[in-house]
């Protein structure tokens, strides 16, 4: 039996990182929270962003954490340490958006960021998830379970139990998880695609995912 | 509160062919409405930079300069000035020309921007954001303090004790920071004393109150004299004689900007719904009659505590008249229902 998620550990405090490190914190999670600047230079920022999130070194973060959150700019991704995330949890809510971003080379393919992320962090339990959904939604679109509004994520990567114990994340903080299968799955719901920006409930995303794995194959 | 606008240059669509208009006439227009917020008193009047056929604003300060003998008490800045792309010596001296010229009323807002033409188009890398926009500002608020510049870094070439020249006569010009809402920028317009401009666009407006707190707390921990910590913000906005015919007329060409946004950069359009819902109560809209937004925007002075806010409403392809009627809406109308609902509180 796998131990319970309890601890939440967020990389990047801007828009994505704060947002979801609120909603963890209202759940009921414990949230550390790491940059690539020193745990002292964003305690102003938690302390009033989000109360009751803790500031550390991203090492101390990773080791500490049931599931690792990774929400830097994807452009920073190389900055990461692999050997820190050998066996971890990891879920990938980066982008690859040329228009918006510029263009990066080895991102320049069919296959979606969060396979070459996954790549990189060799021994990571990777699951891509969160991509979809502009960050303020994922606070102001949060509900409650069972509530007829609420909106779905999909989630894909390659390890079921660590697709289960995201979905369980996912459902915590106030959507309906849709499992979308293997790590390929997630170029499904990439940018560019008809999930990415769209306000989905569950069956609709399960009918999404379904035109979309049709139409790619 | 200071009220004001914000535009790209909208290029507008003839109703009767249904054909774009040229971009020299939608610079003409851009023109003659920063005439006409002046004449119904509104506070600022701000340009964005754009490269796009679109939307053509792309050398703001040309238009302004225009202005700047045109108006006599509006402020004139830029809405954002892309400075990650530009030098920041010529862009000194373009707002310092502007200043003099207009007698002190020129404004500089520096940001990211929203678009990402000026990349290519001045041969600079997006990958390098971050590092550039963190240099130029850098020079940019030191060639603010002083006429000789000694300064040197990456993306420019040094300089030794330069003269950059005119300068302004009350000694400097207002450099704003924009944001999008990521906190470190809050932070980081706090500990370098820079007035903070919040771009919001989308969602609900009063997200922003933790930054707007974020950003004061970090300004008190650099102990930034008061008078310099300074809030505004920028939304989309469209003000019309009618609620629902506002709501209604807005929709499409917001809708269309949307769309030709989404192609771009690969997302679908917000739904009707998605709008009606920003488009009122707390939204980042500001679109309807004249008393429902000064209400909506004395709610959000109580959250932020901003001085200044902002509309955008020549989207889309919106016709200049309406854009006009707007424009007048918003001076005569809406402002002094906001002065009058603000100045209560404060004497209350």
């Amino acid at each position: 039996m796998h131990k319970a998620v309890e601890t939440i550990g967020i990389l990047g405090a801007g828009r994505v990182g704060t947002a979801l490190a609120r909603r963890a914190v209202a759940a009921g999670y414990d949230v550390r929270v790491a940059t690539s600047k020193p745990p002292a230079d964003i305690a102003l920022l938690l302390e009033i962003m989000v109360p009751g999130a803790q500031a550390d070194e991203a090492a101390a973060v990773i080791a500490a954490a049931d599931i690792v959150i990774l929400a830097l700019p994807l452009s920073k991704y190389h900055e990461l340490q692999p050997d820190l995330f050998a066996g971890k949890i990891v879920v990938d809510v980066m982008n690859y958006w040329a228009p918006t971003d510029g263009a990066i080379a080895e991102f320049e393919g069919a296959r979606s960021s969060s396979e070459v992320v996954q790549d990189y962090l060799t021994g990571a339990r990777l699951v891509r998830s969160f991509n979809h959904m502009g960050y303020h939604e994922i606070e102001e679109a949060a509900r409650p379970s069972g509530h007829p509004g609420r909106r779905a994520l999909a989630l894909a990567g390659n390890d079921a139990e660590a697709r289960r114990l995201v979905a369980g994340f996912i459902d915590r903080i106030g959507f309906d998880p849709v499992d979308a299968g293997g790590l390929a799955a997630g170029r499904t719901f990439a940018t560019a695609t008809p999930i990415f920006g769209a306000s989905l409930g569950r069956a609709e995303m399960q009918q999404a995912l379904q035109e979309e794995a049709t139409s790619s194959a | 509160m200071e009220l004001g606008i914000y535009s790209f240059g909208d290029v507008q669509r003839d109703p009767g062919t249904g054909k774009l208009g040229s971009t020299a006439e939608a610079t003409r227009n851009l023109l003659e409405a920063i005439k006409l917020a002046d004449e119904v008193g509104l506070d600022f009047f701000g340009i964005g930079e754009h490269h796009t056929r679109e939307m053509p604003a792309s050398a703001a300060t040309v238009v302004l300069g225009a202005a700047a003998s045109a108006t006599k008490t509006i402020r004139l800045g830029s809405a954002v000035t892309v400075l990650s792309t530009d030098d920041p010596v010529r862009v000194y001296q373009q707002f310092a020309t502007l200043d003099a010229l207009s007698n002190g009323r020129a404004e500089i807002t520096a940001g990211r921007g929203s678009s990402t033409e000026s990349f290519p188009l001045f041969g600079h890398s997006l990958n390098d954001y971050d590092d550039l926009f963190a240099e130029k500002l850098e020079l940019l608020l030191k060639i603010n303090e002083s006429e000789t510049v000694t300064w040197k870094g990456k993306h420019r070439p040094a300089l030794n004790e330069a003269l950059v020249v005119p300068r302004p006569e009350s000694g400097s010009l207002p450099i704003w920071l924009a944001t999008g809402g990521n906190p470190q920028s809050s932070v980081r317009a706090g500990l370098l004393g820079l007035p903070i401009s919040y771009a919001i666009i989308g969602g609900q407006a009063a997200r922003f109150a933790p930054l707007a707190e974020l950003y004061r707390r970090a300004a008190a921990q650099a102990k930034i004299p008061e008078a310099q910590v300074k809030i505004s913000v920028a939304s989309p906005g469209f003000v019309g004689d009618d609620a629902t015919k506002a709501k209604e007329q807005f929709w499409v060409h917001w809708h269309a900007v949307m769309e030709s946004i989404g192609k771009i950069r690969g997302f679908s359009p917000p739904p009707r719904h998605h709008y009606d819902m920003e488009a009122s109560g707390a939204g980042a809209l500001f679109v309807g009659a004249p008393e429902e937004i000064a209400q909506r925007i004395v709610t959000l002075h109580g959250q932020l505590g901003h001085m200044r806010q902002f509309f955008q409403m020549d989207v889309g392809h919106l016709p200049q008249k309406d854009f006009l009627r707007s424009i007048e809406l918003l001076g005569t109308r809406v402002k002094p229902l906001v002065d009058a609902e603000l100045g209560k509180k404060l004497a209350a």
